[in-house]
């Protein structure tokens, strides 16, 4: 009973603080809507932190056999609010699934949450619509706790969806800036192309199973043919490729980051885009009967990661190095995905959670620091100045290059174990792109905190309250490692185990390598890390090498800079034909079949009543002898017929 | 009572139609070609009262109560359409100061 209160409160804080702060947008003055925005999703987050201690509880009793009502299937449980769609044989519950993913995913939502609401209280200090502002991340927040709580694909959908249009929003929340909006409608576009492959998806898995619950569709799954089975799967990918920004609809993420930077961090890194993800590990079972989606799954998430991965080397925005390696690190969690080792995505998930939420909000505290600049060419030599941003930058450069120690470290190599396991090519494929990162986010790190400052504005540091989340989240990005510590140094993987409760895709992996092979790995991995940072800092800390513009580039570097041309790509193959299209639609269909049809009729309409005025002569007898006639017109009529 | 159906009884049914005929057309020939607004009402009344008139011929003829209840009818409403009348009446001699029907053109299309 209490958990069901809980899991009701978790989503019905932020709602309530959106509605709060959206209604009373105008009276809420300086920072009362950031507060009460924060406090909301504060509340959120401290009840899933009880529901999940008392989630471990139970589990922990289970296991010893001492609690008598266990709850059904691994710690499932169902929290059923109302009955929601109840049509023919259709029937879904507006039901929450408390189990051990999505308590992982609620803590991510509502803890870093809460830390990036703090930051923005700070960071959007000055912004006129700041309680909009609020309200929509609250919303989003609300948007995203549904989608991970949801106890079947409906529900998980109507979060997909709010989180998608509060994404739109929140992209295009200076919509002063015509480029920010366009960004804003590309990003809205692209996930509706994801959406589309989500809706098939889940009708086709209804035709074939008649449910949308996960617990019935799991228990279920196996019962499919392999070829049904691929296609849901396909098309359920889909809908993650668009979410989760990957090949061939990652390139709305990059220009996303018009929004502003705190939104970058909760939304663009740390948990909407990892949606594509939960969805795969929720719907594991599903996935681990598909062998060929499993394959595609992998292909798409190597070539996105390593392509983003070498944009980002050119950048010069600092907050498109990061959503680059957003993408690319996204990239390598569908790597894990399609190898089937479901934990070290979730694990990845986790710890990506952490230190690019600290990147992101370091580089907002950078741009914050320099009056709104953004290019790394126009910084540097900012350690001195603000220090608590450098050091938690370093940590989180740190964290996400995968030195031992850091979070990384820990969720890449597992990552990595396991793309050895399948192939030592497909290793050595997801340890150039953990170097790639490596030299550009060192390329980042240097060039914006070492040298000389290279600007005009009078860099300062960033408040309390901005500084804060940054340290909060810099301890999580060192230690967030021991939530899986994997066998070979002692740990126990207790998060792979924690997950395995939950989805039966971690609970059936089986990797497994020899210690020293993974020992060699992981050697070879560190020492390249090591090599990577010195080349980079030989060249942008003793050198200081800037970039020039993309077009003064040498050919294949420019065509790397310019993102491999996608845009480009994208433009020849479907906007100039829809353009060609729309432009002749309006020639012929609008112009010469539409226009006459609607003028035409109006003016058809015109000359009947010209006509049809001349009878309104205003002589009386005339109507009285009309009247006559018409009458013994009817008259006669009558007589004749009857 | 009987003396009366009696009376009518005498005289031939196709003199009534034919009477009532012949009223029914002096009247709609004055409401078609008078000007005068208080001949054309007049002319209506005499319309009515035709038909009237037949219908008590019909009654007593065929021994129907029914057709009497008609005649009964018809004079209420005729009462009323010409309360009416005599109103639009009086207010045309006001504002247009005639009676002249043409005069109220004021509508033409």
């Amino acid at each position: 009973m209490t958990t069901d209160i809980l899991a009701t409160l978790v989503p019905a804080f932020p709602l309530f603080g959106a509605i709060v702060a959206a209604s009373l947008r105008r009276s809420l003055k300086g920072n009362a809507a950031g507060i009460l925005a924060t406090l909301m999703i504060g509340l959120s987050f401290a009840c899933s932190v009880v529901l999940f201690m008392d989630h471990q509880v139970v589990g922990a009793l289970h296991a010893a056999g001492m609690h008598q009502e266990v709850p059904p299937e691994g710690g499932t449980h169902i929290v059923k609010l109302f009955d929601w769609i109840h049509v023919g044989s259709m029937d879904v519950p507006f039901a929450f699934q408390i189990d051990a993913l999505s308590l992982t995913m609620m803590l991510i939502v509502t803890g870093i949450g809460s830390l990036i609401h703090l930051y923005s209280i700070g960071y959007m200090h000055d912004d006129e619509r700041v309680a909009t502002f609020f309200s929509q991340l609250n919303l989003f927040t609300f948007a995203m706790l549904l989608l991970v709580m949801g106890a079947n694909y409906v529900m998980t959908f109507i979060g997909w969806e709010g989180v998608g249009l509060c994404s739109y929003l929140l992209i295009g929340f200076w919509y002063k800036t015509p480029a920010y909006n366009y960004a804003a409608r590309k990003a809205f576009v692209m996930n509706r192309i994801g959406d589309l492959g989500f809706v098939l998806g889940l009708a086709w898995l209804f035709s074939v199973m008649g449910t949308l619950n996960y617990t019935e569709v799991m228990a279920r799954a196996g019962s499919l043919s392999t070829e049904t089975i691929t296609g849901i799967t396909l098309l359920l990918f889909v809908g993650a490729i668009g979410k989760s920004a990957q090949l061939p609809l990652f390139t709305w993420l990059p220009d996303a980051m018009a929004g502003p930077t705190p939104v970058s961090a909760l939304i663009h890194a740390a948990t909407m885009v990892t949606a594509g993800i939960f969805l795969i590990v929720r719907s594991s079972a599903l996935f681990m009967f598909a062998p060929i989606t499993q394959d595609v799954i992998l292909w798409v998430g190597l070539i996105t990661s390593l392509l983003t991965a070498s944009i980002g080397v050119f950048q010069n925005d600092i907050k498109k190095v990061l959503a680059y390696s957003t993408v690319s690190q996204l990239g390598l969690m569908f790597v894990a995905l399609g190898l089937g080792a479901y934990s070290a995505a979730m694990f990845h998930v986790t710890t990506h959670a952490f230190f690019k939420a600290l990147l992101f909000l370091g580089a907002g505290s950078v741009i914050h620091a320099l009056g709104g600049e953004q290019d790394i060419r126009k910084m540097g030599g900012l350690k001195g100045v603000t220090k608590v941003t450098y050091v938690t930058f370093l940590i989180g450069t740190l964290a996400i290059a995968g030195i031992p120690g850091f979070s990384g470290f820990f969720s890449k190599d597992a990552i990595l174990m396991a793309a050895y396991q399948e192939h030592p090519l497909l290793y050595a494929a997801t340890l150039g792109v953990s170097l790639l990162t490596v030299f550009y986010m060192f390329r980042l790190l240097f060039l914006t905190f070492f040298g000389t400052y290279r600007g005009k504005a009078h860099p300062h540091e960033s408040p309390l309250v901005m500084t804060l989340p940054l340290m909060v989240l810099a301890v999580l990005s060192v230690v967030g490692g021991a939530l899986n510590l994997p066998h070979l140094i002692g740990g126990h993987e207790t998060m792979k185990h924690y997950l395995g409760t939950a989805a039966d895709g971690i609970s059936g992996e089986h990797l497994h390598l020899e210690a020293s092979t993974e020992w060699i790995l992981m050697g070879i991995t560190v020492a390249l890390i090591v090599l990577m940072i010195a080349l980079a800092y030989n060249r942008f800390v003793k050198k200081t090498t800037l970039d020039p513009e993309a077009d003064k580039l040498p050919f294949f570097q420019r065509l790397i800079a310019r993102k491999w041309l996608l845009d480009e790509l994208y433009a020849k193959l479907f906007e100039r034909p829809y353009a060609w299209f729309s432009a002749h639609f309006e020639s012929i269909g609008e112009r010469k079949v539409m226009v006459p049809l609607m003028v035409g009729t109006g003016s058809t309409a015109n000359r009947v009543g010209k006509l049809l005025r001349r009878l309104q002569s205003g002589n009386m007898s005339f109507y009285l002898f009309s009247m006559v006639v018409g009458l013994i017109a009817l008259l006669a009529w009558t007589l004749y017929h009857v | 009572m009987n003396d009366v159906v009696t009376a009518i009884q005498a005289v031939p049914m196709e003199h009534y139609v034919v009477l009532s005929m012949i009223l029914f057309s002096i009247g709609m020939a004055g409401v078609l070609f008078r000007r005068n607004t208080i001949i054309i009402l007049m002319c209506l009344e005499l319309m009515f009262n035709s038909v009237n008139l037949l219908l008590t011929a019909f009654s007593a003829h065929h021994s129907d109560p029914g057709g009497q209840v008609f005649v009964f009818f018809i004079m209420l409403v005729a009462a009323a359409e010409v309360t009416v009348g005599l109103a639009i009446l009086v207010m045309m001699k006001r504002n247009v100061d005639s009676v002249d029907i043409n005069q109220l053109s004021r509508l033409k299309g």
